[in-house]
């Protein structure tokens, strides 16, 4: 059934009520451990494709800044794996400590997902150390090979958590009887639910974005600074291209996700815009801000009917406003909303002017763009893409609220009645802040050393 | 089905505590080496046989939480909500371990690399006694059905948690020196297969010490459970699981190592299985029975699918694996921990290789 659940039932936690005060830091918590897992992802989404390119480059030419690339990054990707493994296990024990009657009730229906989730990383971790350490002492050709499994684990191994994701925000795959529990679960139907297929694709361009731009935003300072060896060269060029070719493909996969939401989470889309009332022609607010009690948007810049084009393209169509549902219904922080969408949509147009730019460019001169202000954009864009695939998430996640399974369960239903909170939230907050600046820190130290071009076994460093 | 499921959580718990131990016992021994030149070599095998599967091993805990929360939600929420304090703290241990771990491979002065080196060391006690502790609260019956209803501390700070929380770190550590001793002969340094062949046997005593000390204290605090572990089932396998302890006790003692290694596992796989003896037919004991617990056939069905297939990949893909590790394909060059920071001696290479 793809049509919407107007009249919720809702649905009683096996665990029964709880009576947390401290709803909001358990959110808050939740939400931090994303952020912090959310840009690794990106990583082991994309990263392992770019670097067994590399190598198949190097396999091709023979020349060996190739080879010292795909190995210096290869080098990169095991720590970020690394930090991905202890970051997503924080996540599996939050899942657990925060929302316990979240997964008390639904783990049978959606935990599938999950188990396929932990094979490939179980085998993504067996090829990664093998690939990494397997450098000089595997056959070339059969050491490229042994990166396949990477390219594929690193994409399977997000896909179903995306699918949980997606069933978060389109519940399907069981029935709920009269007494509102669930009964008759399908959890393959689960598994593929109508919101899977966009988010995932959203997703994974997004992590080809991230991951690309910024690995060619460290090249794009050098290049900046005058260097135009083979090597720098290489390093920008290749993940340039790839995160320019996947910027303006982006903004039509996000068009789909946007109808997606019209039409399975009206009232989300409602938030996106801040619409007080079902309006036929709805127009779209750039800034300003979404005013709760006089139930409009303030000091924006008004296009009239581009939310009705957006959601349905069709500048006459009707779109639902937040009325459609209960005070109680509506998420909570609009603003926040509307300000992370538009930060996404904001950040994508520019990398999508970017990379049409680059792309015009190659076609018409095959060349690299010469300006100067095009290699700033680049060192600029790693950083812009992430920030824009935790705005997006954090439209997908706000937008959903008050619910954790879209109008059968609410937040504050799933929520631990544990105490303690906050104190766990500082101690996060502290831990990651910590992580970061040691990350940061390890990575401009690996940056720093001088690029291993042909390094005979005996003298390799480890 | 659900006890094909229970049956997978035990295999992965067992598997966990193996290697993950020893990944965990691992940061014992940095803990407890001494100071930097003393512990250098110690630290330095500890560094050159963790590197290749770093951290990678908490995969089986992945697998236990998954297959608990997919089959057993009911249980999965009233243990977590209750449990919230040491599980969190083992979380919180997970993260630092792990960070400081690979920030150590990359110090570049031997203050760094104490620094790091302590917060790897100190966590890596702190995640078994967390996690031990949280296994003591649910055996001895003091995680009820429902979020959060148990009591916050007495729920993990009681006589029975407390045991098992200290033999995990234990046992942990008592695993890690088994594998380092074998790692340390695949190295070429036999001075550091003779330490840690003492400290397996220093830890193996003391770990079957706590065992046997442990009946003790479960007899006046989880009577319940003290009575299944010395009868029926539970009984037979306790007892198998002394056998294999004391069978790897002497297989250390004559230096075969690498056979130790698997008498080491079913030790401590038969102990989690008398332990299901123990309390069956409850998850909860008194509480929740398995069957009350266990999600509709449908998913468990699902769950054992996916289990299958991802089994038909991962053997494979682990037998690849430790076939390159054993023929020491991928193994690096050993160095003591300190020597990076300091002028070469001849007693880093003893051989004069
Ligand atoms: C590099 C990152 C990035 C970029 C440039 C864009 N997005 Fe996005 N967007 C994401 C990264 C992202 C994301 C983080 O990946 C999200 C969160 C959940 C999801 O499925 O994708 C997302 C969600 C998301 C949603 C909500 C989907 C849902 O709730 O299920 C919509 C409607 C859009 N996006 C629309 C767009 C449009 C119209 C864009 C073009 C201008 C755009 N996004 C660019
Ligand atoms: C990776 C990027 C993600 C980010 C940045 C993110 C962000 C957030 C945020 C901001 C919240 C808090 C909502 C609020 O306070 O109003 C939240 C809640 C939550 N998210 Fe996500 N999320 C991400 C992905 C996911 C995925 C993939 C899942 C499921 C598999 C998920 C499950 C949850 C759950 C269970 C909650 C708690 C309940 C709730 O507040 O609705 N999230 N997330
Ligand atoms: C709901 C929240 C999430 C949970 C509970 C979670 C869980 C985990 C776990 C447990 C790991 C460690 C792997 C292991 O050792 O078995 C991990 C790593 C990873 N997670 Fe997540 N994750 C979440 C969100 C996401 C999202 C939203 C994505 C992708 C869109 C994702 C993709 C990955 C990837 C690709 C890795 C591997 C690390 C890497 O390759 O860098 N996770 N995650």
């Amino acid at each position: 059934m793809d049509g919407m659940l107007l009249a919720a039932t809702e649905v009683v936690g096996k665990l029964g009520e709880s009576n947390q005060e401290h709803l909001l830091w358990a959110r808050e918590l939740q939400a931090m451990s994303f952020i912090f897992h959310i840009p690794l992802v990106a990583f082991g989404i994309a990263f392992p494709a770019i670097v067994v390119f590399m190598e198949g480059l190097y396999l091709r030419t023979g020349q060996p800044h190739y080879r010292a690339l795909a190995k210096r990054w290869s080098k990169v990707m095991i720590i970020l794996f690394a930090v991905g493994v202890v970051t997503g296990t924080i996540l599996s024990f939050e899942f657990g400590l925060l929302w316990p009657d979240f997964m008390a009730t639904w783990g049978e229906v959606f935990g599938l997902a999950f188990g396929l989730e932990g094979f490939s990383f179980f085998v993504e971790a067996i090829f990664i150390a093998i690939y990494v350490y397997g450098w000089d002492r595997i056959p070339p050709r059969q050491h490229i090979l042994l990166g396949i499994p990477i390219v594929i684990t690193g994409i399977t191994g997000s896909l179903t958590v995306i699918a949980v994701n997606g069933w978060m925000n389109h519940p399907v795959g069981f029935d709920l009887n009269a007494a509102g529990e669930v009964i008759n679960v399908r959890p393959w139907e689960a598994l593929f639910n109508s919101f899977f297929w966009h988010e995932l694709t959203h997703m994974y361009i997004a992590g080809y974005m991230v991951c690309a731009f910024i690995v060619a935003g460290v090249y794009a300072v050098a290049w900046l600074r005058g260097d135009r060896s083979d090597y720098v060269r290489a390093g920008l060029v290749v993940p340039l291209t790839i995160a320019c070719l996947a910027a303006p493909v982006q903004v039509v996969v996000g068009d789909w996700a946007g109808r997606t939401v019209a039409e399975d989470q009206p009232v989300k889309l409602a938030t996106f815009e801040g619409l007080p009332k079902t309006t036929k022609g709805a127009p779209f607010h750039i800034l300003g801000w979404y005013d709760k009690s006089t139930q409009e948007v303030k000091w924006a810049i008004e296009i009239p009917d581009l939310l009705s084009i957006l959601a349905y393209h069709d500048p006459d169509a009707t779109v639902q406003g937040l009325d459609s549902v209960p005070a109680d219904d509506q998420p909570g922080p609009i603003n926040l909303v509307r300000y992370a969408f538009q930060t996404m949509i904001g950040i994508g147009t520019l990398l999508a002017a970017m990379g049409l730019f680059y792309a015009a460019v190659w076609w018409r001169r095959r060349r690299l763009p010469r300006s100067k202000w095009f290699f700033r954009l680049a060192v600029a864009a790693g950083p812009l893409a992430l920030i824009a695939m935790i705005a997006g998430w954090v439209t997908t996640e706000v937008g959903r609220q008050p619910w954790v399974v879209y109008q059968l369960m609410r937040v504050d239903n799933a929520v631990t009645d544990a105490g303690g909170l906050p104190i766990a939230f500082f101690v996060a907050l502290a831990i990651y802040a910590s992580l970061t600046a040691t990350v940061v820190w390890l990575l401009r130290r690996l940056a720093r050393h001088p690029p291993d071009v042909e390094v005979p076994e005996s003298l390799e460093a480890t | 089905m659900a006890e094909v499921c229970l049956a997978l959580a035990i295999l992965g718990v067992t598997a966990y505590s193996v290697l993950g131990g020893a990944d965990l016992g691992g940061g014992f021994w940095d803990l407890t080496a001494g100071g930097d030149r003393r512990g250098g070599r110690v630290r330095g095998l500890i560094q050159w046989s963790m590197s290749p599967v770093w951290e990678a091993n908490h995969v089986w805990l992945i697998f236990v939480l998954v297959i608990l929360w997919t089959a057993f939600p009911l249980f999965f929420g009233s243990m977590m909500s209750t449990l919230y304090v040491p599980l969190f703290g083992a979380a919180f241990g997970i993260i630092l371990r792990g960070t400081a771990f690979a920030v150590r491979g990359q110090a570049a002065t031997i203050r760094e690399a104490r620094g790091f080196g302590a917060v790897f060391a100190a966590s890596s006690v702190l995640v078994p006694f967390c996690l031990g502790a949280a296994l003591g609260g649910i055996a001895s019956g003091r995680v009820p059905v429902g979020n959060a209803l148990g009591a916050p501390f007495e729920s993990w700070i009681n006589p029975t948690s407390i045991m098992v929380g200290v033999l995990a770190v234990v046992t942990g550590a008592y695993i890690a020196a088994v594998y380092l001793a074998a790692d340390a002969v695949r190295a070429g340094v036999p001075d550091l297969v003779d330490a840690f062949r003492r400290r397996a046997l220093g830890a193996g005593v003391v770990a079957g010490a706590i065992a046997i000390g442990g009946l003790f204290v479960l007899r006046s605090d989880a009577r319940d459970l003290f009575d299944g572990l010395t009868s029926g089932g539970g009984l037979v396998f306790v007892a198998l699981s002394a056998a294999f302890g004391i069978a790897t006790l002497a297989l250390v003692w004559t230096r075969r190592f690498a056979l130790a290694r698997w008498t080491a596992a079913g030790a401590v796989g038969c102990i989690a299985i008398g332990w299901a003896f123990a309390q069956s037919p409850y998850l909860l004991p008194g509480e929740l029975t398995l069957d009350a617990a266990a999600a509709p056939d449908a998913t468990l069905t699902a769950l054992l699918i996916s289990v299958g297939v991802g089994v038909l990949v991962l053997v494979p893909s682990l037998l690849y694996l430790y076939r390159l590790v054993l023929r020491g394909t991928l193994d690096q060059r050993f160095e003591a921990l300190d020597q990076r920071f300091r002028p070469l001696t001849t007693d880093d290479h003893p051989e004069g290789s």
